[in-house]
């Protein structure tokens, strides 16, 4: 009577989820068509069985995405009959609370916790699930399963709830709300074994193929419209896949043949980089994803 | 890691939790970061990072304790302020890691490491030996029921490698941990910052024939850290999908949290006594033929009986105690101090109850590890013993015999923080 590493991280983050929907009275899972929140409604769908998942997904449409995600985000809903909220960034834009960045990069990354939280505001979300794993970045190392937000949406980690055992504090005053992690100790390994022996379809952009680059900072960016192709910078077709699913401006390539999923495990097991080593949004400074937590973001 | 990545001895890993203390120069930050690095856990970028950090700030060598330090806050000040989790994997294990900070609010997070911790690494500096600090570590892991401690006597390059410091260290350590409650104490001489006995055998100590470290994490016996014995089923939730196919279908979610459930098994439903069969045991479509600890999984009963949230299915050979007077070891958390008489919230497994502090029926000085009777003002980082009554029965054992049924936080009404951290004695 023995579980696996990965079958105990399983158990674990079922339990969390079932928690979350016994705890709060309007849960809602924070979708991005990446393969973390991909994992997360294959557990969603696993805790509640044989009922369908009991939160919708959500949504945070930059408008910048891959349509590859976008058309994966789509066929998942309509297969697990789940459903689905949008709340799009544009839509921030022209009510006037985000604004565009300037420049030849202008990334909506800060923008899409504006319309996080006005979508949070918006349904009474009180508890948002997320895919963030702890080994993806250091601030997110600290991170609790039930993370507090104040009135704000906002992180105060010098002051988060010990959580201890598997008791997990889910009480907040009238405006508050709670970011819940379910594979907080998961690592990307685990994500890709997990969706790999449970045979998850993922997006194609995960696999390789073809696709017009430009190389930025050392960046791989997919060539899109969202862009501004800077004088001196070539596009050019590479043979690449993509490592997590982002922002189309901010999510960089690998160059990879990877075609199968055992060829992508045997590529992360050999990375020498991490994950959010192709995201330009941490590049920004060394304390870039604490100040986006403490903000809201995801 | 050059060699081919093998996915079959990969889902076949199991998982060990550990968590490490030690003061705040004992080189903890190093070891893990030593861990981390010759498992090859560390991400070239991860390392670019904190080479490029070392060298601004003058250090003669790369400074693996960086590694760890998470929040602008803790790089500015050279601190740690908090728990923070590090994970790394070799083909026989997934290691998680709770890297409990050494100074100020220490017995408050290395309670919460160690909370879901199977062992502890406590470290102490070849040159000064067992220390107060050490025997804290130690009791803390003793009170958590922590069955496995690594006593890592570090540093033993600043002692040239002595066998005779450590021998000495060894016999002293034996013969304090007497009064601890840990069955497997291990004890390796190493240096963190050379990598001896770490990952690698050290030449340096061919007096040493036993396993490093990291051999010593992958063979820990764990697997009967368990209680298979008692059978316990929180219910945390109760499945009802309302539809054509699934029209009657009313299933009990919730974890094993110890003993071991089939299909037929005689079951009581707690507080209220009733009974009832196992009709199956369900995940994702299957029909399971047992569950055992740690799974999540929904189970459905034969007869038609009323559970909810906050029940608990256990079975009827091993009854837990059904009591609204609990008398615990509680670990203070919160700078507001605990106040005799209070009225606080309780959780419980999946419970949650109002409860009334009755009786601080003593202190621990954590450092003599002598009780007080006298002092019962509980504040941050304090450990006493203390009885309370909750508003409804609560279904327990005792922490010793089951860690999971015999724990509980305390929550404040008023800030909804959580202030305590209870052991049921």
């Amino acid at each position: 009577m023995k579980l696996t590493h990965l079958q105990q991280l399983e158990a674990e983050a079922i339990h969390i989820m079932r928690e979350v929907v016994a705890q709060f009275e309007r849960p809602a899972l924070l979708f991005s068509g990446g393969k973390d929140s991909i994992c997360l409604v294959k557990l969603a769908e696993k805790a509640f069985w044989p009922a369908k998942i009991p939160f919708p997904l959500v949504h945070i449409d930059t408008g910048h995405n891959f349509p590859e995600a976008i058309a994966y985000r789509d066929e998942l809903v309509a297969r697990t009959g789940a459903t689905l909220i949008i709340g799009h960034v544009e839509d921030s834009i022209a009510r006037g609370t985000a604004v565009e960045e300037k420049g030849p990069n202008p990334s909506r990354n800060t923008l899409q916790t504006v319309t996080l939280l006005e979508t949070i505001e918006k349904y009474k979300f009180d508890a948002c699930f997320g895919g963030a794993r702890r080994d993806e970045e250091k601030a997110r190392a600290k991170e609790r399963f039930f993370s507090h937000r104040d009135e704000f949406g906002q992180w105060d980690p010098k002051n988060q709830r010990p959580e201890l055992w598997n008791l997990y504090n889910g009480k907040k005053a009238v405006g508050e709300h709670f970011r819940v992690f379910p594979i907080s100790n998961w690592t990307e390994m685990d994500v890709w074994q997990y969706i790999a022996s449970e045979n998850i379809p993922i997006p194609s952009i995960y696999f390789t193929h073809q696709r017009e680059i430009v190389e930025r900072d050392g960046q791989l960016l997919a060539n899109s419209p969202f862009i501004t192709v800077m004088p001196g910078e070539k596009v050019e077709t590479r043979t690449v896949r993509f490592r997590t699913v982002g922002d189309m401006t901010c999510t960089g390539a690998i160059a990879s043949e990877a075609s199968t999923m055992d060829e992508i495990i045997q590529e992360v097991a050999t990375l020498r980089v991490t994950e959010r080593g192709t995201r330009a949004d941490d590049k920004r400074s060394e304390a870039a994803m604490e100040d986006r937590k403490k903000a809201g973001y995801f | 890691m050059e060699e081919t990545f093998v996915t079959e001895n990969y889902l076949n890993m199991d998982l060990l939790r550990f968590t490490t203390a030690g003061s705040v120069d004992d080189g903890k930050s190093t070891l893990i970061g030593r861990l981390l690095y010759d498992s090859k856990s560390i991400f070239e970028d991860q390392m670019e990072a904190i080479e490029k950090t070392s060298a601004q700030k003058g250090h003669g060598y790369v400074n693996l304790a960086l590694l760890t330090d998470g929040l602008r806050a803790e790089r500015e000040q050279g601190i740690t302020i908090d728990v923070a989790y590090r994970y790394f994997a070799t083909p026989k294990r997934k290691f998680i890691v709770a890297d409990t900070p050494g100074h100020i609010q220490y017995t408050r997070n290395m309670v919460t490491g160690a909370s879901t911790a199977n062992l502890a690494i406590i470290l102490v500096d070849a040159r000064h030996g067992i220390i107060e600090q050490t025997c804290r570590h130690s009791f803390i892991a003793s009170l958590l029921q922590i069955k496995h401690i690594v006593l890592c006597v570090n540093k033993m390059d600043l002692v040239d490698y002595s066998q005779e410091v450590f021998d000495k260290i060894v016999a002293k350590y034996k013969d304090f941990s007497k009064t601890l409650e840990v069955p497997d104490i291990h004890f390796l001489p190493i240096s963190a910052l050379n990598g001896d006995n770490v990952v690698d055998k050290s030449t340096n100590m061919p007096w040493y024939k036993g396993r490093t470290l990291l051999e010593t994490l992958e063979s820990v016996e764990i697997e009967n850290d368990y209680n298979f014995v008692d059978a316990r089923f929180p219910v945390q939730y109760v499945i009802r999908p309302m539809n054509e196919e699934f029209h009657d279908y009313r299933g009990f979610a919730g974890k094993v949290e110890s003993g071991v459930f089939k299909p037929g098994d005689a079951i009581v439903a707690l507080p209220s006594g009733k009974e009832s069969t196992i009709k199956s045991i369900d995940f994702f479509g299957k029909h399971l033929d047992q569950a055992f600890p740690p799974q999540s999984v929904t189970l459905t009963l034969k007869d038609n009986i009323d559970i909810s949230r906050g029940d608990m299915i256990v079975k009827k050979d091993h009854l837990p105690t059904v009591s609204q007077d609990v008398e615990l070891m509680v670990c203070w958390l919160s700078e507001k101090k605990l106040v005799p008489g209070g009225k606080y919230v309780v959780r419980h497994t999946s419970k949650e109850a109002k409860a009334i502090i009755k009786d601080v029926k003593y202190k621990v000085n954590i450092n003599t590890l002598e009780t007080n009777e006298e002092d019962k003002t509980i504040g941050l980082n304090d450990i006493a013993r203390i009885v309370i009554k909750t508003a409804s029965p609560l279904s327990y054992d005792s922490y010793k015999n089951n860690r999971t049924i015999g724990s509980l936080i305390i929550v404040d009404e008023f800030t909804n923080e959580t202030v305590g951290a209870g052991m049921i004695v």
